[in-house]
Parts: C-alpha cells; sequence; structure tokens
C-alpha cells in the first residue's frame, strides 16, 4: 500500500522529519542525521551527527562553523539518487545561491521535493532552479503577497550606479547578507561594467574568495579598512557588508555615507524607511508572487505545503486555483534572511 | 510618469535639504517642458485636476483582484495607493518598458479636459500601461495624497538656483503665475523675458533681519537707530489692489483663505509689512493674545465661525511698501513709519494697528526695554536703521533682531534616533523628557543639534553604553532616578498641544549643555514647564 505524504515528512520541533528515513531536513536545532538544502544560518547548522548536502553546501557550512562543524559529511550530487534506509533522495538545484537545492524524497512511488529557498530567475552565481514533477511540492512562503514582484535585478543595479554618478562624493554603502546577496551583487555590478575596485567589510572576505574558487569572477575586490585607505578615498566608491555594520560605528569611516540595502523586502516604502535606508535596491534571493504561482504550475504537484513566510496567502491562491494546499507550521526561520 | 515617480522617489528616501535641492534641479534641466512645470505643480500642491476617491480606486482593484489577496496585502503594506501600485495585475503581462506608458503631461491635461465620471476609467488604463513606481506616482496625483516633506519654500530655492536668480525674484512672481510654468523656466533659462507679474495684489519680496551679535553694539550708534517690539505672531503682508485682498506669509504663500475676517476688513489700497496675531476687544482698546491663540488659526486652509469668534486675527504693523499707487519700497525707514501712522489711523482698529516705538537713548536703556516686556507674546526687540530702504532679502547692516533669551530646562535622555549622511553611525537625534511624578519621565521634545562634533561622540558612546531596547534606527536609553543623561534645553517658547503625551509642545528646542554632573531625579518637573506657559511663554 502506498505511504501517505503526511508520514513520509512531518513537521517536528527540530525541523521536518521523514520517519522511514530517520532524517530531518534543515533542522534548527542538532539532529543524528541532517539534510540541508543550503548555508544560510537558518537552515544550515552545526552540530549534527551526520550531514548531507551539496559540496558546496558543505562547504560553505566548514567556511562559517569550521572542519568540524559535524560529526560526517557527505557530499550529495545533483540528480544523483542517493538511498537512506527505505528512502530514496535526490538533490536539485534551487537558484536560491551556491550549492543550493532542493530535496525530493520518495517512497513507494511517493514523491515530495521539499524546495528550501528558491528563486527560479537566472542568476549568474549559482545553478538555475529546475522545476521537479511530485506529489507534494514543499513551497517556501517568504514574498507571498501580490505586491511582491521583484524588478529585474539589473535595473536596480543600474539605479545603483547612477546614484553613484550622481553623488561622486559620498561613498554607497550597499547592505548585502554575506552569502549569495553580496556575490550576486558584486557579479551584477561587474555585469553591468563597472570595473573599478569594490569594497567590502571582513564579513563578506571568506566568501567572496570561496565563490571566486568555484570559478565566479568578482573583480578587484578591496577590505572596506581605514588601514588600508583614507577617508577622502572613499569617496565615490561603492562598499558591501552585512546591513548590521551600518548602524554601528564602522559606518563613520566614509565620507558622507549613503546608505543602500539589497534586499526583495525593500519593494515596501514603510520597510525601506524604517531602516534609514536612502537607496532601496529590490533585489532578492527568493521567488516573487508571480515565480511562486508560475512554479507551482510548472511543477504541478498533487499538493502544496506551505511554509516559512505568508502562507496563509499563498495557500488562498493556490485554492483558487483548484490546487490543494496547507500551511506547514515550522518553526525557526527567520523572515528577514534576504 | 517615469521620471516623475524617480523623482518622488528619491525626493521621499533623501534626508538632506542639499541633496533634495540638487534633485529638484537635475529634473528641471533634464526633463523638458510641460512635464517638468506639471511635476513642479504637483509637488507644491498647485495642481487642479479631477481627484479620484480611494473608494473608487478600491472598486477598480477590487475588480482584478480576489478581496482576501488584496486584504492580506493592504494590511501588510499600510498604504491603499502603494498597495494598488504594487500588487495591480495587468490585463496583458508585465508593463515593464511599455511604449505607450503615459507621461505626467498626458495624464495632467487628459484629466484636466475630463469629466467627474471618467476619471476611474481613466485611471485604469494607465494602471495597465504603467510600471509599479509609475502606478504610485499616478494614485498619489489623483488622490491628492502627496507628503513629500518638502516646504513650498525649499521647491523656490530649487528654482532660484536652477535659474541663478535670487529666491525673493521668485517669490515675488510665484503668486501670478499658472501651471505649466512656461514663461518661468523660459526665464530661468534665459531664452524668455521676466515674468510679469499681471496678477492683482501680488506678493513683495520681504525684508528680513540678521541675529544681533553683543560685539555689534560697539559698532552701532544707536542715534542711527529705531527700535519697535518683536512679536511672536507669523510675519505676513495684507496686500490690496483694484478691489483684490490678498494675505501672503513671509515666503509668498497665499493664506487669505485661512483668515477672511482679517482679509474682509482690508479696505485700503496698498501693501503692509507686518505680524498677524490673535487680539480681542478688552481694557482700554485691544488685548494681545498668545501664540498658542494663534496657533488655533494657523495651518488651515478654511475656518469655522467659531474660531474667527474665539481666536478673531489682528494685524500689528511695521511698514508699509505700498500706498495707492506709489510704491514706497526705496524711501527711507522713518519716512515710511510716518506714512504708516498716518495709513492706518484710517483703518478699523479692532484689526490693524501700528507696533509702538521705543524710546532710548542708549543701548543699555534699549536692553533694560528687552529684559522687561509688558507681554509675554513679545519675543525681543528689532532694532532698525532710520535711513534703511525696504530691501528685499537679509540686507547687511540694516536690520538687527535681538531676541529675548532663550528658556531652559534640564530634561532627562529618553530616546535616541540614527543620523543620516555625515552622521551615519551616530544616535544624533535626540527625544528627551522631564518627571510628571517622581520616577516617571514623559517626553516634552525631540533636538538633534546644539552640540558639538566631539559632544556627539561623547552622547553617542553614552547611548551605545546605556541601551534599553532597540526599535529599528532607535534606541530607548536607561533613564530613572538613579541612571541617566541629562540635557540643559533650550526653547524659544511652549505651548499647550493635545498632540503631546505631555500636553506642551516647545518651540525650537535645542541642546544647550551637556549636564553630565546633574544627577537624573533633579532634572525639571512638568509642572514647570506648565507654569512657563501660564507665565511667560
Amino acid at each position: 500500500m502506498a505511504i501517505r505524504p503526511e508520514h513520509l515528512l512531518i513537521p517536528r520541533r527540530e525541523g521536518l522529519y521523514c520517519p522511514p528515513g530517520d532524517f530531518f531536513i534543515d533542522p534548527v536545532r542538532s539532529v543524528d542525521r541532517a539534510l540541508i538544502t543550503h548555508g544560510h544560518a537558518d537552515h544550515a547548522r552545526a552540530g549534527h551527527g551526520h550531514v548531507l548536502a551539496t559540496a558546496q553546501t558543505l562547504d560553505i557550512m566548514a567556511i562559517r562553523y569550521g572542519a568540524g562543524h559535524a560529526g560526517a559529511t557527505q557530499a550529495a550530487g545533483l540528480g544523483e539518487t542517493i538511498r537512506i534506509k527505505d528512502v530514496t533522495v535526490r538533490f536539485h538545484p534551487a537558484g536560491h545561491v551556491l550549492g543550493s537545492a532542493q530535496i525530493s524524497v520518495e517512497k513507494d512511488g511517493l514523491r515530495i521535493v521539499a524546495s528550501g529557498d528558491y528563486k527560479p530567475r537566472p542568476d549568474p552565481t549559482c545553478a538555475t532552479f529546475e522545476p521537479v514533477a511530485c506529489d507534494v511540492f514543499i513551497t517556501e512562503a517568504t514574498f507571498a503577497l501580490p505586491v511582491f514582484r521583484h524588478p529585474d535585478a539589473t535595473s536596480e543595479i543600474g539605479r545603483l550606479l547612477r546614484s553613484v554618478r550622481r553623488n561622486p562624493d559620498r561613498a554607497h554603502l550597499v547592505g548585502v547578507y554575506s552569502l549569495g546577496k553580496a556575490q550576486r551583487v558584486i557579479r551584477l555590478i561587474r555585469d553591468a561594467g563597472y570595473q573599478a575596485p569594490l569594497y567590502i567589510h571582513g564579513a563578506l572576505q571568506k566568501l567572496c574568495d570561496y565563490y571566486e574558487s568555484q570559478g565566479i569572477a568578482l573583480g578587484d575586490l578591496r577590505p572596506a579598512t581605514v588601514e588600508a585607505s583614507a577617508k577622502g578615498d572613499f569617496a565615490g566608491a561603492i562598499v558591501l557588508g552585512p546591513p548590521s555594520a551600518f548602524s554601528d560605528t564602522w559606518a563613520r569611516r566614509f565620507p558622507d555615507p549613503l546608505i543602500s540595502f539589497a534586499s526583495g523586502w525593500m519593494q515596501v516604502r514603510a520597510r525601506a524607511r524604517q531602516r534609514g535606508v536612502e537607496l532601496p535596491l529590490v533585489i532578492s534571493d527568493h521567488a516573487d508572487w508571480d515565480e511562486l504561482a508560475q512554479t507551482i504550475q510548472a511543477v504541478s504537484p498533487g499538493e502544496v505545503w506551505v511554509t516559512h513566510g505568508r502562507e496563509e496567502a499563498l495557500v488562498r491562491w493556490c485554492h483558487m486555483q483548484g490546487i490543494a494546499a496547507k500551511p506547514l507550521h515550522l518553526v525557526g526561520y527567520e523572515d528577514e534572511g534576504d | 510618469m517615469n521620471r516623475f515617480a524617480d523623482l518622488l522617489d528619491m525626493l521621499a528616501f533623501t534626508p538632506s535639504r542639499n541633496a533634495k535641492l540638487s534633485l529638484l534641479q537635475d529634473y528641471f534641466r533634464t526633463v523638458p517642458d510641460p512635464e517638468r512645470g506639471y511635476a513642479l505643480a504637483a509637488i507644491v500642491r498647485d495642481l487642479d485636476i479631477l481627484a479620484v476617491k480611494p473608494a473608487q480606486l478600491r472598486e477598480l482593484i477590487s475588480a482584478r483582484m480576489d478581496a482576501e489577496l488584496f486584504a492580506y496585502s493592504y494590511d501588510y503594506v499600510g498604504d491603499l495607493a502603494e498597495t494598488i501600485a504594487l500588487a495591480w495585475p495587468e490585463k496583458a503581462g508585465k508593463a515593464v518598458g511599455r511604449n505607450d506608458a503615459p507621461g505626467l503631461a498626458e495624464v495632467v491635461e487628459t484629466l484636466q479636459a475630463s469629466s467627474r465620471r471618467d476619471g476611474p476609467k481613466l485611471v485604469e488604463d494607465w494602471l495597465d500601461r504603467l510600471d509599479p513606481p509609475g502606478r504610485y506616482a499616478l494614485l498619489k496625483l489623483v488622490t491628492g495624497g502627496f507628503r513629500m516633506g518638502l516646504s513650498a519654500r525649499l521647491v523656490k530655492q530649487a528654482l532660484a538656483g536652477f535659474g541663478q536668480v535670487e529666491v525673493n525674484e521668485i517669490e515675488e512672481l510665484w503668486h501670478g503665475l499658472t501651471p505649466p510654468y512656461l514663461d518661468l523656466f523660459a526665464w530661468l533659462e534665459g531664452s524668455g523675458p521676466r515674468p510679469v507679474n499681471a496678477a492683482a495684489a501680488p506678493f513683495r519680496p520681504v525684508m528680513l533681519s540678521h541675529a544681533i551679535d553683543i560685539g555689534d553694539f560697539d559698532k552701532l550708534d544707536p542715534a542711527d537707530f529705531t527700535a519697535e517690539w518683536k512679536w511672536d505672531g507669523i510675519r505676513v503682508q495684507a496686500t490690496s489692489e483694484r478691489g483684490v485682498s490678498r494675505l501672503y506669509t513671509r515666503t509668498g504663500d497665499d493664506i487669505s483663505a485661512a483668515f477672511p475676517d482679517l482679509v474682509d476688513a482690508i479696505g485700503f489700497d496698498g501693501a503692509l509689512d507686518g505680524e498677524l496675531l490673535v487680539a480681542r476687544p478688552g481694557g482700554d482698546g485691544i488685548e494681545t493674545g498668545t501664540f498658542s491663540d494663534l496657533q488655533q488659526r494657523l495651518n488651515r486652509k478654511t475656518v469655522t465661525a467659531r474660531q474667527v469668534r474665539d481666536y478673531p486675527a489682528f494685524f500689528r504693523a511695521y511698514d508699509l511698501l505700498q500706498d495707492g499707487a506709489e510704491d514706497l519700497r526705496a524711501n527711507p525707514f522713518l519716512d515710511r513709519r510716518a506714512r504708516l501712522e498716518a495709513f492706518v489711523a484710517r483703518l478699523d482698529p479692532m484689526r490693524f494697528d501700528c507696533s509702538d516705538m521705543l524710546t532710548f537713548a542708549d543701548w543699555d536703556e534699549l536692553a533694560a526695554h528687552r529684559a522687561n516686556p509688558p507681554l509675554a507674546v513679545i519675543e525681543g526687540v528689532m532694532i532698525k536703521r532710520k535711513a534703511s530702504p525696504y530691501l528685499p532679502g537679509r540686507p547687511k547692516g540694516e536690520w538687527f533682531k535681538w531676541k529675548r533669551d532663550p528658556f531652559l530646562i534640564d530634561a532627562v535622555l529618553m530616546y535616541a534616533q540614527r543620523g543620516h549622511g555625515k552622521r551615519s553611525g551616530f544616535y544624533s537625534d535626540y527625544t528627551f523628557g522631564v518627571w510628571r511624578e517622581p520616577g516617571e519621565l514623559v517626553p516634552v521634545g525631540k533636538a538633534y543639534f546644539g552640540f558639538t562634533d566631539a559632544e556627539l561622540v561623547q552622547i553617542d558612546k553614552y547611548v551605545r553604553d546605556n541601551t534599553m531596547e532597540r526599535f529599528g534606527p532607535v534606541r530607548s536609553v536607561r533613564a530613572d532616578l538613579e541612571k541617566g543623561l541629562v540635557f540643559e534645553v533650550a526653547f524659544e517658547g511652549i505651548n499647550r498641544s493635545s498632540r503631546h503625551k505631555s500636553g506642551v509642545a516647545m518651540r525650537f528646542p535645542r541642546i544647550s549643555r551637556l549636564r553630565w554632573d546633574k544627577p537624573p531625579g533633579e532634572a525639571d518637573r512638568l509642572e514647570t514647564l506648565e507654569r512657563m506657559i501660564d507665565g511667560a511663554a
């Protein structure tokens, strides 16, 4: 008899659990066996017994937590079939950040795809999202409201570069999360033809080095330190750092800083103003509303489970299309990580 | 529409005044007529177009989108125009880069030529053709919902900088101009003559004073000067010709509609410079109200009969600029003053009088006047050169203001907010409070200047070391009877205010001293501020 989806993957306090395989997907606390979709801190934590993830995600975890972050690790090739007890799992590209993957879990002909965080639009810094046919599609809902419709990232980078030209005396401080967003924004700036040095906060250095080692050229990156340069040297420069650094004394080393932030949240004016952002850039590593809808239609699953974010709106949309859907309440994933 | 939308967005997110000026000037330089003129009119709210009501917009979106999904969206975004702009489902794919997107001029001119019934249909069609920023600008335009935080003064300064002319020239012309201001832009760009203000009762640019420095007195001969009280109302100009009467602020904004009681009493042909006050019959003549009384009449587009009755508007004249057909501005002050007294003597004494002159033989005697004003609504003395012509702007060496000393209180730092631009990374905007009860502070004001850069560094460190909670860019700072940072706060006046939790509102507060030495428990109490309202200010 076929297994019911509710018995193949179930939400638990630690994360999404697979009883027949005895493993968790993206557990938020230490477990014996973890499958990790990608390297962001709310999905990839240190201290598991065994970790199965893509080689790049394992590298990123080692960079962030040290080589001993797990008892044992195993690299999953994209599309490779891996057997865990009675269950078959496969990793497929999710297009979110370098190394990010959806995880397909299959038993007795029933397939659930846990997509983790994903975006379908092309990104020069990671493999492109692939829709995987399945019975149950677990989708994120970070930007699952009809107001979230991310513009083309290259046009947002164009706005940044115009602002830099218009303000030659000011340093542009662009807030970017250190894994994924930072490297994508840098790559997009390079693709727009800007080849001058970019200055980066120390928190970005190791991951930028890693992206370079994986063949993603980021151009001339320099540390944004005062030791290396006088304050005036940053006039007209683009400086990238984690947004939290801008509220810190770190920001004082720059001449008349112009605060920017590259995030899907910048779509909403009140959010930008609340953070004191002068140049909001709507650049997101998540699917926007239209992309969530298109992805669900492309995957065409029997049922959709909606997690972390604005579940109610996406569940509503699925019901309007005649697609079975329900919210899946998982704890511990952060709203803000874009 | 997109260039206008970009401008609105950048103005909304740019905190610095100079950066706003340069954004406006870039826009005037790069955008052609008539679009730039309509943008200017929209920003200064001088655009008379068909309005579309929020309820009509809700109808439009509900025909396109599931009500529940819209409700979730509106709940999240919190602004109707922004929600619709972002969520609007186009009929055929995304409207990015469409070449039939309407321009601002097309939108404005179509709306001007349309009937009220057509409004929603037009807006619906434009929403389909615009991208989200364009839709946002359109919706703010048709709902009249611009709250830009841009003063008319700032916009006029941008125009002056754009055309390399003095701002008072713009102010003088402003009232005779109409959107899209083709003649104004032609003149500012050097391709046309200076527009002639053909409107009756035009504004005349105001003469302003410099704050006097104690050292200045040694260089000034008291025999060359006259003095009068400096009244704490708002500086205005009352003008009438050819049967048209107007009341202007000192920056040329027409506020006639809010003061019909005064405007109806003008009944003269000429232009007076003076102070707008509230005054009632009482005692042996006229009793001048306080600035709080006047505030009941300010910042209103219209006025109720009750406000007119309870807070009658009154004009205290300082100067006579125009008497019938005769322009007096080149005459010396003393000559104008003599003409003024004769002129005002013919006006309704319940609405007009002359500011009294002060007699003094030397500066010490004037100082004694300044120290003992007969009324709380006097905020110092004005010193005017007897020979001064009436010059627009702030000419040097002619008029001086000598304000009374500021009020001072000791208040406790409660909240600090991060600054922008050169103050990025510093907590530089402070909310301070006084004691309502022992142990209970109530916020009474905000200040972000008055301290040195070195002091800013010290306060910033204090804020970081004593943070209680964080709310976005704001931190609450420990402030109780034992521990807290005391500021000596200077301010120009204090009023009752129902909008503030404390019930009081300060005017022009700034940090005058840091009192690291003072225990917070010894800061002032709210009662002290309340007494300042009742007694002095």
